[in-house]
């Protein structure tokens, strides 16, 4: 077949609806972009579990170190579903991970946020996750088809995720006046990242506008935005707590709610490597893989052994 | 495969607003790739769910147990080292299940019979 044949059989699946497998032809860009976006997604999924880790020591309950636990070993397992699915785009475990401890590879930037209080695990669950579900929910229908079925796998466990959180600020915002104090203040903390976790805005996003024809995304960065303002808008009033925007109003005529402006500067600061965790987050990842070198070496050699040893018998 | 692999723009980010330079490793330490085939219920075929490294099969089988039976999702694992799986080619398709297209005198519907002839 040639280039431009395989071509347009690839671009009548994407129009039939039919998912790309790790074996038929795809265009170079679409196997990078697919590839950026896999691996981004599982690091975002790696890194997520630093700053929810950070307080599992420290957890109000064993119920909630419980949760806790189990939710951050669900992060892992997310991470690792993606790393599988990127591989079966010709891509190494370990090329996507040195592409992460050297900066070239980008995470969701929310987590180079600190969690200052036992209240931000909530609003992480709540808010980031729920933000992040927006985005899985429509990847269930990726055109590429590991990746696909990687995000129903994620999407059936991060129900979980969202629920404990809602239900860990509910708890605190019946609470006394400094739980419910505490509560407020990681809402106003997270709410503004978590909107900036859609990415840039259409007019700025480079990658969005082919993503969408070859149905790798299926709504725009602005449409999830919205979609989700208007669901946490409303979800707050159950809290009886504030979202930390003056501008934020039903809007009858448009059916959904006006909002302020994100700060952008912030934005593109933190996405640089300026945000207030982004060193501390990679150089645990990195402190992580290269202290565990020896055991990866120790292992793998330890296996050979055994196999030589059968072969010799 | 790997060669013509740039990876250049990560995540829905501007290159030119991203940063940080290029390391390059070797690979030499890399797990060999398993695939993880997982039967969820006894009466059911295992079906394949992703796959991961390990250093052989018995290390294989405790982190699929890991990795994906987190909620009862599997009552037995299979795995299978990558390289030993061997695929048809996505280009043969056509040759190699079109001939089953107009053969549909295979199928029950294919034979209309009369509405009093019961349990058939």
């Amino acid at each position: 077949m040639t280039e431009q044949t395989s071509e347009n059989v690839f671009l009548q699946k994407i129009e039939a609806e039919i998912k790309i497998e790790p074996k038929d032809w795809m265009p170079d860009a679409y196997r990078k972009t697919n590839i950026r976006q896999i691996s981004q997604h599982a690091h975002s999924e790696i890194v997520g579990m630093l700053p929810e880790g950070n307080w599992i020591s420290r957890a109000p309950s064993l119920k909630r170190k419980l949760i806790l636990l189990a939710k951050v070993q669900d992060e892992a397992g997310h991470g690792l579903y993606l790393y599988s699915a990127c591989e079966t785009l010709g891509i190494t475990r370990e090329e996507t991970i040195n592409d992460l401890h050297s900066g070239k590879a980008k995470y969701a930037s929310i987590f180079n946020y600190p969690t200052l209080s036992w209240a931000d695990i909530g609003a992480i669950g709540w808010l980031v996750d729920g933000a992040a579900i927006m985005n899985q929910v429509m990847l269930t229908r990726t055109s590429y088809g590991p990746y696909a079925r990687a995000m129903v796998k994620i999407c059936k466990e991060e129900s979980f995720h969202q629920r404990q959180g809602f239900e860990s600020l509910l708890v605190l915002s019946k609470g006394t006046e400094a739980q419910k104090q505490m509560c407020q203040d990681a809402i106003n903390r997270w709410w503004w990242p978590s909107l900036m976790m859609f990415g840039p805005k259409d007019s700025e996003s480079t990658n969005s506008d082919q993503s969408m024809k070859w149905k790798i995304k299926r709504k725009s960065n602005d449409e999830l935005r919205q979609s989700f303002v208007d669901m946490i808008a409303e979800q707050i009033k159950l809290l009886s707590m504030k979202l930390p925007d003056d501008k934020l109003k039903w809007n009858k005529e448009k059916n959904q709610y006006d909002w302020g402006e994100i700060n952008w500067d912030e934005f593109w600061n933190v996405i640089k490597g300026n945000g207030p965790c982004n060193k501390e987050r990679i150089a645990a990842r990195s402190k992580a893989w290269e202290e565990g070198e020896w055991v990866r070496i120790a292992a793998k050699t330890y296996a050979e052994k055994k196999i030589n040893k059968q072969v010799a018998v | 495969m790997k060669n013509f692999i740039q990876k250049f723009y990560y995540g829905d980010i501007p290159e030119e607003k991203g940063g940080g330079a290029i390391i390059s490793k070797n690979t030499k330490t890399e797990w060999p790739l398993w695939e993880v085939f997982i039967r969820s219920k006894q009466g059911l075929d295992h079906k394949h769910i992703g796959s991961l490294h390990a250093t052989d099969a018995k290390m294989a089988i405790e982190n699929a147990r890991d990795v994906y039976t987190r909620r009862m999702e599997g009552v037995s694992i299979w795995v299978v080292e990558s390289k030993n799986i061997h695929a048809s080619n996505p280009d043969d398709a056509e040759s190699l299940y079109e001939p089953a297209n107009d053969k549909i005198y295979r199928h029950p519907t294919f034979y209309q019979l009369p509405d009093e002839l019961s349990h058939m």
